[in-house]
């Protein structure tokens, strides 16, 4: 005897019961106490085949391997760069894996990134405790100048991106800006100040309502009009 | 924090802000609500776009300072919420914090807003002491406006207590319909300046990117009771003028959200 007890995309609570019976598994952010699935986060139900899982609506971000981040220089070191990357953990960049030219010995490091800057990177390992090591060597991975940085509930990432990138490729060309969206949740902007501005609040929109249906297009609507708030 | 430092600075120069406003637009909605508090003999809850700010007055017999034994006093105190930014930590309060209360305090001191000498009951022995709380909720810049007009506010809401004639004891459930004596109605107005433009009415962005700001309060008159200049760069003579003229301007406006209010 095996049944559901939320309905796809309910919104549920930590300790909310998902459903009863050894049929189902216990997917992303849930856990199984007897025979019971119960829910770790708040988030929207999710079921696929026999297994349940939850989409957080909210939490801080995780860094994983892979990720293209949007982090902030706030130390240099002997050999490298530490980063503020938005989750409790502060990551490490070598020198190496700064730049694909060769960087000679007494080279002054903030020449390439001094504190306070931002700059695209990538995760290039985690370990288990929480270490990150960050690269800038590959294509698309820069210092960040000009335009302006937001800041977002890195869970509504997917949502800014849109399937296949379509939301964030819409945003761009309506508004004609460069975006970087950055998987911890920083956003970058660059365009036309006005433009800057119309892209900016496109991406504050959508995290807030981003679990209303046929987004996208009410977003064209707004970025085409400007008036459907 | 982000704070968009550069972009700040190079959008100042071409006379435009970072969130579309106007140099010197107020963010919307200006909401002001009073009584919010039944404790309080007084209080009030402004909220400026999205910063919050609640300020509750209270009333309490005290003996007169030995200076001013003729007249009742003012203390104001604020509080920076550690739930109204990431910024602030609980704990003693910190330079922000004593700055927000010391600029709010001379805005009404120095206007001599406050009648002292009616706030006297028995020279030497007995006055009313005006103590002004003022808390953030959410700090989403321009706290010293905020907490200016949320003190002022609270001010002209307040009601005394009942007190007992005979035991000399307040009944702090009871109110009385006198109010405090105000003579004045001060409201402080800070100008910012960044890169060579003036602007009212920060965001938090823009007072991470600030040269220099002042706080100018001025009573309905247009009286100035006193200046808080802050920020690391100077200010020119002429720049001080302006500023000046835009904060008495401005306090008329923010007056006028008050009187909507209290009377």
């Amino acid at each position: 005897m095996s049944n559901i007890l939320k309905k796809e995309r309910e919104v549920v609570i930590p300790g909310e019961c998902l459903a009863e019976g050894m049929d189902y598994l216990p997917g992303d952010n849930t856990y199984r106490e007897g025979e019971k699935i119960f829910s770790k986060v708040l988030g929207l139900v999710g079921v696929a085949g026999r297994v349940m899982k939850i989409t957080p609506l909210s939490g801080p971000y995780l860094p994983r391997t892979g990720d293209k981040i949007i982090a902030k220089v706030f130390d240099i070191t002997m050999s490298g760069w530490r980063f503020q990357t938005n989750t409790a953990y502060s990551a490490m960049m070598n020198v190496k894996d700064a730049s694909s030219r060769f960087i000679k010995r007494d080279e002054d490091l903030s020449q390439i990134l001094s504190i306070g800057d931002y700059a695209v990177v990538k995760i290039t390992k985690v370990t288990s405790q929480n270490l990150i090591d960050l690269t800038m060597k590959e294509p698309g991975m820069h210092k960040i100048s000009g335009g302006r940085l937001v800041k977002i509930n890195s869970q509504k990432v997917p949502r800014i991106i849109g399937k296949q990138g379509s939301m964030i490729s819409l945003i761009k060309e309506k508004t004609g800006c460069n975006i970087t969206v950055g998987q911890n949740g920083i956003v970058w902007i660059k365009g036309e100040a006005d433009k800057e501005l119309l892209a900016e609040k496109a991406v504050k929109m959508i995290q807030e309502r981003s679990h209303e249906a046929g987004l996208t297009d009410k977003m064209e609507k707004f970025l085409s009009g400007g008036a459907s708030q | 924090m982000i704070s968009n430092k550069e972009t700040i600075a190079q959008l100042a120069k071409e006379g435009k802000r970072i969130d579309g406003r106007g140099l010197m637009d107020y963010r919307q909605p200006i909401q002001l609500e009073t009584n919010i508090s039944w404790t309080a003999e007084g209080s009030a809850k402004v909220q400026i776009g999205e910063t919050v700010v609640m300020a509750g007055v209270k009333l309490a017999i005290e003996k007169p300072y030995n200076d001013t034994s003729d007249q009742g006093g003012i203390m104001i105190n604020a509080e920076l919420l550690p739930l109204s930014s990431p910024e602030y930590e609980s704990g003693p309060p910190g330079i922000k914090a004593i700055e927000l209360a010391r600029v709010t305090d001379r805005g009404i001191r120095e206007a001599k807003a406050i009648d002292m000498k009616k706030l006297c009951i028995t020279p030497g022995e007995k006055a009313w002491f005006v103590i002004i709380d003022i808390v953030t909720i959410n700090d989403a810049g321009n706290l010293f406006d905020a907490a200016s007009l949320a003190a002022l506010t609270a001010l002209k809401a307040a009601k005394f207590p009942e007190v007992d004639p005979e035991t000399g004891a307040i009944n702090y459930k009871k109110k009385t319909d006198q109010g405090l004596p105000l003579l004045k109605e001060p409201l402080a107005v800070t100008i910012y300046k960044i890169n060579g433009q003036l602007i009212v009415d920060p965001t938090t962005q823009e007072e991470h990117s600030y040269d220099a700001r002042l706080t100018v309060a001025s009573d309905e008159k247009g009286t100035i009771s006193a200046l808080q200049k802050g920020g690391e760069l100077p200010l020119t003579i002429e720049e001080v003028g302006k500023m000046v003229d835009i904060a008495l301007e401005k306090a008329k406006f923010l007056r006028a959200e008050v009187d909507k209010v209290v009377k």
